[in-house]
């Protein structure tokens, strides 16, 4: 199983699509690796650069229908070989969700309200999430700010998880 | 109570249901292109699971960047090129046979109601256009159907946007679906699958509710789905008039399909289309949509025909209504990618590639070239396409660059006049000649 736990990377801004997440022109690449320097590449917002905010961050917590637009894996391995396996957000687009799930990666809804929370507490800190696979639980904690939460996904996501992704998962049930 | 053209698909096809609402379904047919198939086939190969669940229901295409245009996509090819000859894969289109796969695969007679397909391309959506469920997903659920033939999906949802009153002259599919999605949102419809109804549904071609479906993804949907009818039968005639001694008789057997009368809609959007006008989008998001009057004026750069939305012969007509005897603008460029080489071909014979050469555009090969932002065409900082594709995001056809999306005969008016324009000044008005 992979790991969940780790610093923030706060994205204040509802669909994230999959070509800011990692654009068409990379599209030629036929190893995960070669994504690794591209990963938000064309995401344009205020405050935010990649070079700068993303080294050291393997979460991200972000709003509304994260990584909309393309089918492309290429945006959950592109977070993968920077060694981003969860992304948290008040909801997700499909196969987005799905792609994260079948690398055995987690996309995880929290309640809008739960988002707020997090994004009036933490944004700009360094937060550190410590995640709870087997309690559903996740603690985000920044100095002496502390917030733990529940949260849901379905057994067969988790299963996803367990498994390493679908395609060990499918390979020895169908 | 009655079921909704998905569920009858997914009871149809259900072979698990691993956990609450998830079923394993299997698949009728599994859709491949050289960008998301690649490193599906590599990871089989170094598993050690090199083959297909079944070769005849595997369909395979080169059509994002071709012919190549560089060592990398140049190697992307030759990979799927020996797959399909390793594995004896005969449905498989290269250079010369090849156009883009929301395009082909249709004419090509692959598609049946009642179908699931998937394939590793979001707009595999346009498919539902034949009452078939059809979606998009990543490589990982790509090479489990490739080697297993199934796949997971939550059970379907059904948003119905019932479409009723008369199309004006000018407004397209493409107009309808951009309007539906600026209702709906860019989410408006995730995990739904969105069937389109009504009088308008039933008087469409084709090629137009492929349009219409093509775009259901960019309001989040999960398919889009038009219920089959008589002319879903006569597209399809001539790849089952072995199956079936009769129109009639096919026709029977496809409504079977259709929703049911007491289906439950998880939400029904009803819109009258009677005072819709031509539209463009304006932002980075596909349900930014304004009318071309409101955008009138704004200058581009570059006109766009093609891609698996609008480069079908019926798109190539409308855009040449528009500019037969007419010329570019000396300011923008046009480029016309026609879908697939029959429509290529039946635009030739139809004298349609003569009016767009006479006004100035380039015609390339069939391919999704600068729909992505690949190849041919694509667009510098700053500036401005009017295109007929289905996205608008940031960077999509080149960084920097902005995209509008708007119909064929729109995107024609823009390139005659250098600006975002009603198409309408420039078509023959019922009553003219
Ligand atoms: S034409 Fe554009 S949207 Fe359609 S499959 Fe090709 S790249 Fe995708």
């Amino acid at each position: 199983m992979k790991e969940f736990n780790g610093k923030i990377l706060f994205l204040d801004r509802n669909d994230i699509n999959t070509d800011e997440i990692i654009p068409a022109k990379y599209l030629t690449e036929i190893s995960k690796e070669a994504l690794r320097p591209y990963l938000l590449e064309d995401l344009k917002m205020d405050g935010f650069d990649a070079a700068k905010d993303l080294p050291g961050k393997t979460v991200i917590v972000t709003r509304e229908n994260f990584g909309c637009g393309s089918s492309r894996e290429h945006a959950p391995w592109a977070l993968e070989v920077n060694d981003i396996h969860i992304v948290i957000a008040e909801n997700f687009a499909r196969i987005f969700r799905q792609n994260m799930f079948n690398c055995g990666m987690m996309a995880v809804p929290l309640e809008k309200e739960q988002i707020d929370l997090l994004f009036g507490t933490f944004a700009g800190k360094e937060t550190i999430l410590t995640t709870d696979f087997k309690g559903s639980k996740f603690t985000f904690s920044s100095g002496s700010d502390s917030i733990e939460l529940s949260f849901g996904i379905s057994d067969f996501d988790r299963s996803l998880v367990e498994a390493g992704g679908w395609v060990d998962f499918a390979d020895k049930n169908y | 109570m009655g079921k909704t053209i998905a569920q009858k698909i997914f009871d149809s096809h259900r072979v698990d249901n691993p956990s609450g609402d998830i079923n394993v379904i299997k698949l009728d047919a599994v859709f491949c292109h050289e960008i998301t198939t690649p490193i599906a086939i590599n990871d089989l190969k170094s598993r050690g699971k090199y083959r297909v669940f079944d070769k005849d229901k595997i369909k395979a295409v080169i059509d994002h960047v071709t012919p190549s245009k560089d060592s990398k996509t140049a190697e992307q090819a030759k990979i799927m090129r020996e797959w399909a000859r390793d594995l004896d894969i005969k449905d498989f289109f290269d250079v010369g046979q090849n156009g883009v796969c929301h395009a082909l695969f249709p004419e090509k007679g692959y598609v049946r109601p009642g179908y699931t397909i998937i394939m590793g391309d979001s707009h595999t959506c346009t498919h539902g256009a034949f009452g078939a469920f059809a979606a998009g997903v990543g490589t990982t659920d790509l090479e489990v159907g490739i080697l297993k033939g199934v796949c997971a999906f939550k059970s379907p949802e059904t948003l119905k946007v019932e479409l009723t009153g008369t199309r004006a002259k000018g407004v397209y599919a493409k107009d309808i679906i951009l309007h539906v999605i600026s209702r709906l949102g860019v989410n408006g419809a995730t995990d739904h699958v969105i069937e389109f109804d009504g009088s308008v549904i039933s008087d469409l071609s084709m090629e137009e509710r492929m349009t219409l479906c093509n775009m259901a993804i960019e309001a989040g949907g999960t398919c889009g789905i038009c219920p089959p009818d008589k002319t879903t039968v006569d597209y399809l005639w001539p790849f089952i008039s072995n199956e079936f001694s009769t129109k009639e008789e096919a026709l029977k057997d496809y409504v079977r399909w259709a929703s049911d009368d007491d289906a439950a809609f998880s939400k029904i959007l009803k819109i009258d289309i009677s005072e819709l006008e031509p539209v463009s989008t304006f932002g980075f998001k596909p349900d930014q949509v304004k009318t071309v009057k409101e955008m009138e004026k704004t200058p581009v750069d570059q006109i766009y025909i093609g891609s698996c939305t609008n480069g079908r012969i019926e798109d190539l007509r409308a855009a040449a209504e528009v500019l037969k005897g007419r010329k570019l603008n000396p300011s923008v460029r046009g480029i016309l990618a026609p879908a697939t080489p029959q429509v290529y071909r039946n635009a030739v014979k139809e004298g349609l590639i003569d009016i767009f050469m006479d006004a100035g555009f380039c015609v390339t090969n069939p391919t999704c070239g600068a729909c992505l932002g690949m190849s041919n065409g694509v667009l510098a900082d700053g500036e401005v396409c009017a295109s007929t594709t289905n996205r608008n995001f940031n960077g999509r056809m080149g960084k920097g660059g902005m995209v509008h999306l708007m119909s064929p005969a729109s995107a024609a008016a823009a390139g005659i006049a250098g600006y975002i324009t009603d198409p309408r000044s420039f078509l023959v008005q019922d009553g003219e000649n």
